[in-house]
């Protein structure tokens, strides 16, 4: 929860209009992000926390109710492909 | 960065429904100080002049990046040869490229390394030709190549670069595997690509001298997966690709996720290409100086010449498998049948396939070394045209 992700060196997340998503894109890579997973990288920035990622989520979508553990499971999924480094 | 509506009376007809080119790798030159013998560029590669200026090439990043493209390969020959390349990476990073320089490290210097970073470069891909200085240099043809290659990965790293090794495996390094992976692990490479050859270009005029036999590549495959096994528990972030080679499979690859689709190419002309060794076929493919880049995809008639699956003969045309590999690779069917809409005769269904095997009856029993090799270099590629 206070861990703080951030983008391993080298991967790059960014809007790609021609494919109407956002993209990780990496050495000779490139993963098209579907909507939540592109929602949530796109609160790493690598100064706020897990805990702090989750309650913006949670109030962009309050429909959604509670996310801490999809939200949570997703970032470990996204360190296990070394996406990105939780500190 | 704000991408302007394209006109629609400007928008050019897309027969076949093609996606954007998300890809685009451009072969600034084909000129290099080594000599590979597996080199993919074209064998008449010394008849290329002219070429594409530094105002040209940026016109077709621009182009490309309008039309989707979001990766891009600076390769070559040997891109560093380009004395604009710090221009070109800086005009791509500012169009939102992500921007990758393939090279051989020859002609890197960390003053450039330093400088490239500067301009935006995201990651270095350094090829090497073995682990150990001798082979490496008697592959590459260049007698000082391995000890600055050893020292440009590891000015790569300190500059804090993500990096890739890349090795292309073939019978006369392939016993080497386990050097290769140790050598990646010490220069902290982040992605190692053991990529065996393809036959293409150079490396299928010397196919019979660089094709690894079964047993070999059984036994490479083998310390792959244990060192891979090694890396996972040690919590090693480096990550092995190793390429097998589709001579041993009984179905063909999906060639470049199919032609026309992801890829584009554009060489150091301004040849416009679904993959880079499409050259060798005889169709004619536009040039980016002739044409925008937009109507080169989507409506060319080379860009159209394999999309879709009406060009298809049989086997593959009623084949069930053809929504998955596409029919195989264009390029493999025309120098292994003479006829490039024939099914790729790695396909055990091709009535060729008997090639395919007998090119790996060749492979267990050849014997040639280094020196029955013919080197990529402007005397031999020479031959290849004159003749
Ligand atoms: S494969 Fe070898 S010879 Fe060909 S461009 Fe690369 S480094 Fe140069
Ligand atoms: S027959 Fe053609 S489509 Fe079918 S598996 Fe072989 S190459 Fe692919």
């Amino acid at each position: 929860m206070h861990q703080v992700p951030r983008f391993r060196r080298g991967f790059r997340f960014q809007w790609e209009p021609a494919q109407e998503s956002y993209v990780l894109l990496y050495p000779e890579g490139m993963v098209k992000l579907n909507g939540s997973a592109g929602a949530i990288l796109n609160e790493v920035d690598g100064q706020r926390s897990v805990g702090d990622i989750i309650a913006s989520l949670e109030q962009q979508f309050p429909e959604a109710g509670s996310l801490g553990k999809d939200v949570g499971d997703f970032l470990q999924d996204a360190q296990h492909h070394h996406w990105i480094e939780l500190s | 960065m704000t991408y302007p509506n394209p006109s629609t009376e400007n928008t050019p007809a897309n027969p076949h429904d093609a996606g954007p080119p998300l890809w685009l790798l451009a072969e600034l030159t084909y000129r290099c100080p080594l000599q590979c013998p597996y080199c993919s560029n074209p064998l008449d590669f010394a008849q290329t002049e002219r070429e594409l200026t530094t105002e040209e090439w940026v016109s077709v990043l621009r182009q490309g990046r309008k039309m989707g493209a979001a990766q891009l390969g600076f390769s070559g020959g040997e891109p560093l040869v380009r004395q604009d390349l710090p221009e070109l990476i800086a005009e791509a990073r500012n169009l939102g490229y992500y921007t990758n320089l393939i090279t051989s490290g020859l002609g890197l210097t960390e003053t450039k390394v330093d400088a490239f970073a500067e301009a935006g470069l995201d990651h270095i891909q350094v090829s090497f030709q073995a682990s150990d200085p001798e082979l490496n240099n008697a592959v590459a043809g260049s007698r000082k190549a391995f000890d600055q290659k050893l020292a440009m990965a590891r000015a790569v790293k300190e500059a804090g670069y993500p990096m890739v090794l890349n090795f292309v495996i073939h019978r006369h390094n392939i016993h080497q595997m386990n050097d290769i992976m140790t050598l990646c692990e010490r220069l902290e490479a982040d992605y190692v690509e053991l990529a065996t050859c393809q036959y293409y270009g150079w490396a299928f005029e010397n196919r019979e001298g660089l094709m690894p036999s079964k047993a070999q590549l059984v036994q490479a495959e083998h310390e792959v997966n244990e060192y891979r096994k090694r890396l996972q528990d040690s919590g090693s972030a480096m990550k092995l690709i190793f390429v097998t080679p589709d001579y041993y499979e009984e179905r063909p690859k999906a060639c470049m996720n199919g032609w026309g689709n992801l890829f584009l190419t554009v060489a150091p002309d301004g040849t416009a290409l679904p993959c880079h060794s499409a050259r060798l076929l005889p169709i004619d493919f536009p040039n980016v100086r002739d044409m925008e880049l937009q109507r080169i995809w989507y409506d060319s008639p080379g860009f159209n010449h394999y999309r879709g699956d009406s060009w298809m003969p049989e086997p593959c045309r009623s084949c069930d498998e053809k929504e998955k590999d596409f029919g195989g690779c264009r390029c493999q069917a025309y120098l292994l049948t003479g006829n490039a809409d024939n099914a790729d005769p790695v396909c055990s269904k091709s009535e060729y396939h008997d090639r395919i095997l007998a090119a790996r009856r060749a492979a267990d029993h050849a014997t040639a070394g280094l020196t029955g090799l013919v080197y990529r270099n402007a005397d031999n590629s020479r031959l290849f045209f004159r003749s």
